[in-house]
């Protein structure tokens, strides 16, 4: 009895991942140019906001996630909360200590 | 049940189960990687100006144009999954190997990267670099430790896509069996992932 | 993978121990993928790494029977300290009870023929034994072995010239084996569960193996970067931690104790769990409140993993960071105490059986209220700041590690021996041996919180002479422990020599699935998998000594 595939409709052509990648050149061409603009804490926001959006589009499209479970996007969900809390935990040390 | 019945071999197949566990293995790498990134924040936010000043030693242009290889390795694997979706074997054979050369190409980018900061005396524990203002030697700690283990995962994975690429000459994965090939594919757009966020945070900081 | 049910012979299938697969003798020990026997496999590997652990406190303990030297020097005794840290922790307390019985049980338990990679599971014994062998080549290589202490602190850990690279690699490949268990169990849970078991007829047990193998898979690489980078950091130089190339030692503190501090939740909830499966057995009555059991296992390991820099109160951090981690070291005692009122509401007017394993269980509670009681005590800063790196510090851990998780996997052992093996142990002996480890214990740990409040400092190898009769009481208390876990262990290896043979399915009446199937159990686990219509610990209950809301106040 094979219950194997659930497998998912093939929702991914050859075209739908050309043009994520095309947004992918894109995003890291903006990125560069926009580094030249020297903006301090704006540019480097900007750039990890970029590279956010660009790992949205590899998570989702490349790899699959949006035809996957809800369980699927729940994990990966708790995955980065983890990072991020405790980054934000890390910082609460950090950011508040007086310097002389 | 009669025992007859009962010594048919079976062949126990769970696709999703086998996604599931490579995306539990990529949440260990990605905190592993996550560690670093921590360390880095840190000490960016230590280090603000040697930090600025560091980057500045880095060649942008290769770090673009890397960054631009894996983004394209990405896509290849990606099309290697739906071409052997599709019955197409050489086709997938094809974009996997392309996406091998591209993974080349970046390891010997990194080589000549790296080569020219030796010559000029910057790696770990060089008198150079030691003389340098803390900031400059966390950097570049930073720096080698970072792109160094990214570059080992690099390696890693162009191992797994070449067995894929023999897996798929041979029939081991098939349109109808290829899950080992999507497992291969989502590690490597992890090591692509990490690259994304290693590019701005040391070439684009000046 | 394949699934052969195995012909049986006059009828009846031949157990997993007979078993006889693709390979014969040991080979088929070592190579085997079934689950039961890498349970078997972690048994034998862990429990004689406990009794090297046992064997290091020991002489610890002997050397601080009085001040000054007894029989080793400062330098020897700050490697001992270590090591014995380094084996408790990472090859006995943290593997410990998912190794054994969630590897041999969780499948049994939700109606499943193996876990979801058997082979990876097998290849994390391997990992097992290379990161303890590993452990053994920091004792015995030249330069002798690791005296950080297993926190491995900056600067020293950079600058000594003891075995700490061995030592360190010994922890990141044991760190490997315990995600790649974790990984296996949470998919395992996921994917193989029998028809009709929803998550909320799970049995208990597999909710804290659950959250549990979460903890494992996102805690552990923090503490595997970490350690790598002090290995990187001690060959290349690097300037990653080390202050005197610009680093920041307690950058790497924070990194050490992200890990370290939901690890002792790794080692905890998985004893919780072997309770709560305990418990409704021999009080013959339904666990009290499933679902806040259930709740607060997601809830421990969820605000376990913010609480960690509550080690690092002395070190300097920000007033902010101070009150933060304080605020949230309180909050995660909440589902602890959720479990222990639900418990011994579940005990209140049960039909007491008070075999080994309840024996074992009460303990349990007994000493992780007391250790957790302690912990809380130590959350509040001002109390902190006074009984850091003390004696109180090392009783408290040990409380809730060794006596709560260590009496838990006592607990497993003695609950679970008859039908993993098929025979049954002495249990006049088990009780004795349960009561002299119990004495044992109080008097060994006891006088370390009175002399920790008193100022008795941790890792010390010498003292001053107003600690001198605390100090011997616990050295006895030792020597008491130590003939309570020998009595204990020589016990159960005789009965599994010359034990009376059982084949009873369930000896001690239990409602879970493990009950239902032979004992010991077959290759495939089940002949036919089960179909679950009722939640588990159903037992039939007198309906006056339900509790009401009041009462149960």
């Amino acid at each position: 009895m094979e219950h194997n595939q659930e497998h998912v409709e093939q929702k991914y052509g050859y075209g739908i991942y050309i043009l994520v990648w095309m947004a992918l050149i894109a995003l890291t061409a903006i990125t560069a140019a926009f580094a030249g603009i020297n903006l301090g804490e704006i540019t480097i926001a900007t750039a990890l906001v970029i590279a956010s959006i660009k790992t949205y589009l590899v998570l989702t499209v490349f790899m699959h996630l949006n035809s996957e479970s809800k369980t699927f996007k729940a994990f990966v969900g708790v995955a980065i909360l983890f990072l991020l809390i405790s980054f934000i935990l890390l910082f609460s040390d950090y950011s508040f200590i007086l310097r002389n | 049940m009669s025992v007859q019945e009962q010594t048919i071999a079976h062949v126990h197949r769970d696709d999703v189960g086998a996604r599931m566990g490579m995306w539990l293995f990529l949440f260990t790498e990605l905190i592993l990687f996550g560690g670093m990134f921590i360390l880095y924040s840190v000490y960016r936010y230590k280090y603000p100006e040697a930090f600025h000043l560091a980057a500045k030693e880095l060649n942008t242009i290769i770090g673009t144009f890397n960054t631009a290889i894996l983004l394209t390795s990405s896509l290849t694997m990606a099309l290697s999954i739906t071409a052997i979706q599709r019955s197409q074997k050489s086709l997938s054979i094809f974009f996997q190997f392309l996406t091998l050369v591209l993974a080349l190409g970046f390891l010997i980018n990194k080589y000549f990267e790296w080569s020219v900061k030796f010559h000029h005396g910057i790696y770990p524990g060089s008198e150079t670099l030691l003389a340098k203002p803390s900031g400059d030697i966390i950097f570049f700690g930073l720096y080698y430790v970072m792109t160094g283990l990214h570059g080992l995962h690099v390696i890693i994975g162009m191992v797994l896509i070449s067995v894929m690429m023999r897996f798929t000459a041979k029939g081991v994965i098939t349109s109808d069996s290829y899950v080992k090939l999507e497992s291969a594919g989502l590690y490597w757009h992890l090591v692509d992932i990490i690259w994304i966020f290693l590019y701005p945070l040391f070439y684009l900081i000046t | 993978m394949s699934e052969t049910l195995t012909v049986p012979i006059n009828g009846k299938h031949p157990s997993y121990l007979e078993y006889q697969g693709k390979h014969k003798g040991l080979l088929g020990w070592i190579l085997s993928t079934d689950h039961k026997r890498i349970g078997i496999l972690y048994m034998v590997s862990i429990l004689s790494f406990f009794m090297v652990g046992v064997t290091f406190g020991f002489l610890m303990r002997l050397e601080l029977i009085a001040p000054g030297r007894t029989i080793m020097g400062p330098q020897t005794y700050n490697s001992f300290f270590t090591l014995h840290g380094v084996i408790m922790i990472f090859l006995f307390v943290i593997p410990g009870i998912p190794a054994i019985f969630g590897n041999f049980f969780l499948p049994i338990l939700i109606g499943a023929k193996d876990v979801a990679f058997p082979r990876l599971n097998l290849f994390s014994w391997y990992l097992y034994i290379i990161g303890g062998c590993l452990a053994i080549l920091s004792i015995i290589l030249p330069g002798g072995p690791a005296d950080t202490g297993w926190t491995f602190y900056i600067p020293y850990s950079v600058r000594t010239g003891s075995n700490v690279i061995p030592a360190l690699m010994a922890a990141f490949v044991l760190g490997f084996s315990s995600i790649l268990t974790g990984l296996n169990f949470v998919t395992t849970v996921h994917r193989l569960r029998a028809p009709g078991m929803t998550w909320f007829k799970m049995p208990l047990s597999i909710w804290s193996f659950y959250a549990t193998a979460w903890v494992q898979v996102l805690a552990t690489p923090i503490i595997g970067i970490t350690l790598l980078l002090v290995v990187i950091e001690r060959v290349f130089g690097v300037g990653i931690f080390d202050p005197s190339l610009g680093g920041d030692p307690v950058l790497y503190q924070h990194l050490f104790w992200i890990y370290s501090h939901p690890a002792v939740y790794i080692m905890i909830l998985p004893a919780m769990g072997v309770v709560s499966e305990i418990i409704p057995v021999f009080a013959r009555r339904t666990i009290f409140g499933y679902k806040f059991i259930a709740m607060s296992s997601i809830a421990i390991a969820l605000f376990g993993s913010l609480v960690w820099a509550h080690h690092m109160f002395t070190v300097g951090m920000s007033d902010t960071a101070q009150f933060v981690f304080s605020l949230l070291t309180m909050v995660v005692a909440i589902p602890s105490a959720i479990k222990v009122f639900n418990w011994t509401a579940t005990l209140y007017k049960g039909s007491i059986d008070l075999s080994t394993p309840l024996l074992f269980v009460l303990a349990f509670i007994f000493q992780f209220t007391i250790g957790g009681l302690t912990g809380v005590m130590q959350g509040v800063l001002s109390i902190d700041i006074m009984v850091h790196d003390t004696s109180f510090i090392v009783a408290h851990f040990h409380y809730v590690m060794f006596g709560g998780t260590g009496f838990g996997l006592f607990a497993a052992l003695h609950y679970w021996f008859p039908k993993m093996f098929g025979k049954m142990y002495n249990q006049k002996v088990s009780k004795t041996a349960f009561w002299i480890l119990f004495v044992g214990f109080q008097t060994l740990y006891f006088p370390m919180f009175i002399m920790g409040w008193l100022g008795m400092p941790r890792r010390y190898y010498d003292y001053l002479p107003e600690f001198h009769s605390y100090h011997l009481i616990s050295t006895i208390g030792s020597w008491i422990l130590i003939t309570g876990v020998l009595i204990m262990f020589s016990n159960l290896i005789q009965a599994l020599r010359k034990g009376k043979r059982i084949t009873e399915k369930n000896p001690w009446g239990g409602e879970t699935l493990e009950w239902k199937i032979e004992t010991p159990p077959i290759h495939e686990n089940f002949i036919d998998i089960p179909t679950i219509t009722e939640a588990p610990y159903e037992y039939k209950q007198n309906e006056d000594t339900v509790l009401t809301d009041k009462e149960a106040k």
